[in-house]
């Protein structure tokens, strides 16, 4: 009797699943159906705010139309779990839902979600997945990707450390995972090129709460340190550094996501001077990104951070590969071609295109944490114009490598 | 078993087996998506209500299935039988392992200890980086197809692969429940200190309930990999075994019926209910509560009780 009703609560599900799938579909040349799957719920919810704002900002700016055509937003929730974007990923494309992918935010859904566009053959946009291999190692032909790999302002970086800021030894501390490993790895990479010697890598999980035993392990015969955080763990180590009596001593310096604007609303004085490196900051003075701070700031009351002007960039370009194609979105090799092709010159973060293996190429921008007016901001000091993904190195040699890790390039000066 | 029953029995087997082709690929995937959380929920109902051991780390089974699978074909493109054998095999000694730690708690120091083996294996898969590739997860697994040249790389045949694994664990976890073993476990569940009177070696029990629940977790697991082609520290997480440890009480503990509707249920409030508000969660909280108070047994217990 059992086995009984399971087999009809099956059947139940099936049918209910086909009656209540069964009519979704879309008329052809109706509107465009833009998906956007981004974290509304769990712990980075908050940045994808700032993701889905960005991308109302810009539709309404376009008064809801590209290329002529009406924009119909789908947003999904992938609360940051891989399996959950990879479904909603699903749901988007086999339920025909949608034309264009933008998203996600977190590396691991991305991951998850890559090999499944590409099988599709599906038109995505990743604006905030910095995971190098995306657009190196396991790169995909149908992923063009308008944020960063992680280590991409990190190479600048390391060479500025040693020539312009003179220092020699650093130790460095992180988040004790993939995004922190790359990040760090580029920017030991060209700081040892360069003359430079990181004496230290210590590593510390998300949602550290306590950061005092990093603190004291932490080496005091360095230059500087480099710390690579973001959200509330940039926040609290921040502070802690300060607390401990460490600003002012000892320089700080890290990785772009430590001071951005998202975190950076929510900083203190403790945060003054800090240096770091990203392709975007929200007081870059230039008139495109003037004009959209103060839209950002006007509807949403708050300064974009690298995760609005992400999205937008992301939007940016997708309105521009559609422009040249004349608003055909269901062609995807044609939309995916020209998304390629996409060569913006007006962008927020300045002038962008995209390689060949699909990675913008685009300023990157030492930035000091400064009060300006009262209120704080990364003020660009230095600007390294049209970076790559590869930096100077050769893109073959480059791949040939492992992809940056714990553990590469290998720490050969540690302990000294 | 009654003309009647026999009647609906077929006429459900028909449609299950007949439905899928025509039904759109969205709901197919959820459909697959389903019959493996199924699978996967059965393999904790048979601690959790039949042996009355409540387990919050049954994840370790199902991500270490998982992760062999995933290892195995994007490292060694190892066949089909290969991986599902090694995925079986690994889930059933790890169980094995953590049974001998576990087994001797019971109640909430059980739940305890289960809960630190499973965030010991989530962390191995987290920083074990060389070779589970850390919080990257490892993508690209192929669906399987076997040597005589038959493919499930398409949804419908995998589909139908999945319909066939969760027919096999059905059917042989039926049987075990049924067996004197399972009625013994049942005993056990009731009072413990009366089957060990009347001579049942307790311990013995539930350690063999222990490894064949992991094995069908490891089922389930594997089915996983190769169903969403990609493995993480994700899958792993507590969040995943209280998610299945939620599924076995919505749906009700000590029957198999019921962690299949709890599967069923909540794999497709999480999906289709989050296309329509973003409050899902809020939706999916009140269920829970909404069951735990009015149906503390669970949909089956409910209804049931409602005859």
């Amino acid at each position: 009797m059992r086995s009984v009703r399971a087999v009809a609560v099956l059947s139940a599900a099936t049918l209910g699943l086909g009656v209540g799938l069964g009519v979704r579909g879309q008329a052809a040349k109706g509107p465009i159906n833009l998906g956007l799957i981004v974290p509304e719920t769990g712990p980075l919810a908050a940045n994808g705010k700032d993701m889905v704002n960005a991308l109302q900002l810009f539709l309404e700016q376009q008064q809801n139309k590209l290329a002529g055509r009406p924009v119909n937003l789908i947003i999904e929730d992938d609360a940051g779990v891989p399996a959950t974007g990879l479904t909603k990923a699903r749901s988007l494309i086999d339920g025909n839902r949608i034309h264009v992918l933008v998203g996600p935010l977190s590396a691991a859904v991305g991951y998850a979600i890559a090999p499944f566009v590409t099988e599709k053959k599906f038109p995505t946009l990743f604006p905030i997945v910095s995971s190098e291999d995306i657009t190196q190692r396991k790169r995909s032909q149908y992923i063009v990707r308008t944020g960063w790999t992680s280590a991409q302002p990190s190479h600048p970086f390391g060479k500025y450390a040693h020539d312009t800021l003179r220092y020699k030894r650093i130790a460095m501390i992180g988040y004790d995972f993939s995004f922190g490993w790359e990040v760090a790895a580029g920017f030991q990479r060209t700081f040892e090129d360069a003359g430079g010697q990181i004496v230290q890598k210590l590593w510390s999980p998300l949602g550290t709460a306590d950061y005092g035993p990093y603190l004291a392990q932490l080496r005091r015969d360095v230059d500087a340190i480099y710390a690579i955080f973001s959200g509330a763990d940039a926040l609290r180590f921040a502070k802690q550094y300060a607390d401990a009596g460490l600003k002012g001593k000892l320089p700080l310096i890290g990785g772009g996501t430590f001071t951005d604007e998202h975190v950076l609303r929510t900083m203190g004085d403790e945060s003054l001077g800090i240096v770091t490196s990203l392709h975007y900051s929200a007081a870059l003075d230039t008139p495109a990104n003037k004009k959209f701070v103060q839209a950002y700031q006007a509807k949403f009351g708050q300064l974009p951070s690298y995760y609005s002007e992400g999205t937008y960039v992301s939007c940016l370009a997708l309105s521009a590969a559609l422009e040249s194609t004349g608003g055909d979105v269901e062609d995807r090799e044609k939309l995916i071609a020209a998304l390629r092709k996409v060569d913006l010159s007006n962008a927020p973060r300045g002038p962008i295109r995209i390689d060949q293996y699909g990675n913008p190429v685009e300023n990157e921008y030492i930035r000091k944490v400064e009060k300006v007016n009262g209120r704080l901001q990364n003020t660009v000091i230095h600007t390294f114009p049209m970076v790559s993904q590869f930096w100077t190195y050769k893109p073959e040699d480059f791949l040939k490598n492992p992809v940056y890790g714990r553990d590469f390039p290998p720490c050969k000066n540690c302990g000294k | 078993m009654t003309w009647r029953r026999a009647i609906a029995l077929a006429a459900c087997a028909a449609l299950l087996v007949g439905a899928p082709p025509f039904l759109p690929p969205y709901a197919l995937t959820l459909l697959t998506q389903i019959l493996i959380y199924a699978i996967f929920a059965m393999s904790l109902d048979l601690l959790l209500g039949y042996t009355g051991l409540a387990s919050l780390g049954h994840a370790a089974y199902f991500g270490i299935a998982a992760y062999v699978v995933a290892i195995m074909t994007t490292q060694h493109q190892a066949s089909f039988w290969a991986c599902l054998g090694a995925a079986l095999l690994a889930a059933c000694a790890a169980a094995a392992v953590f049974g001998l730690v576990a087994i001797r708690a019971t109640g909430v120091y059980f739940l305890m200890i289960t809960l630190a083996l499973g965030m010991v294996t989530w962390g191995l898969a987290f920083r074990w980086v060389s070779l589970t590739m850390g919080d990257n997860g490892i993508s690209g697994i192929a669906r399987p197809s076997l040597s005589s040249g038959l493919s499930f790389a398409r949804p419908l045949p995998f589909h139908y692969l999945s319909l066939v694994a969760f027919l096999i664990a059905f059917g042989l976890l039926s049987l075990i429940v049924r067996s004197p073993f399972g009625l013994s476990l049942q005993g056990i569940r009731e009072t413990e200190r009366r089957m060990r009177a009347l001579g049942y070696d307790v311990w013995l029990h539930k350690y063999v309930a222990f490894i064949l629940s992991g094995a069908f977790a490891g089922l389930a697991g594997a089915m996983w990999a190769y169903y969403d082609g990609f493995v993480s520290p994700v899958e792993i997480h507590l969040v995943t075994s209280v998610e299945t440890l939620l599924m076995v009480a919505l749906g009700g503990p000590g029957t198999l019926v019921g962690p299949v509707l709890g599967a069923g249920v909540i794999v497709l409030f999480k999906n289709l209910l989050s296309i329509y508000t973003k409050r899902w969660l809020l939706i999916l909280g009140l269920v829970y509560i909404g069951v735990i108070v009015l149906a503390p047994k669970g949909i089956v217990g409910a209804v049931r009780g409602a005859r």
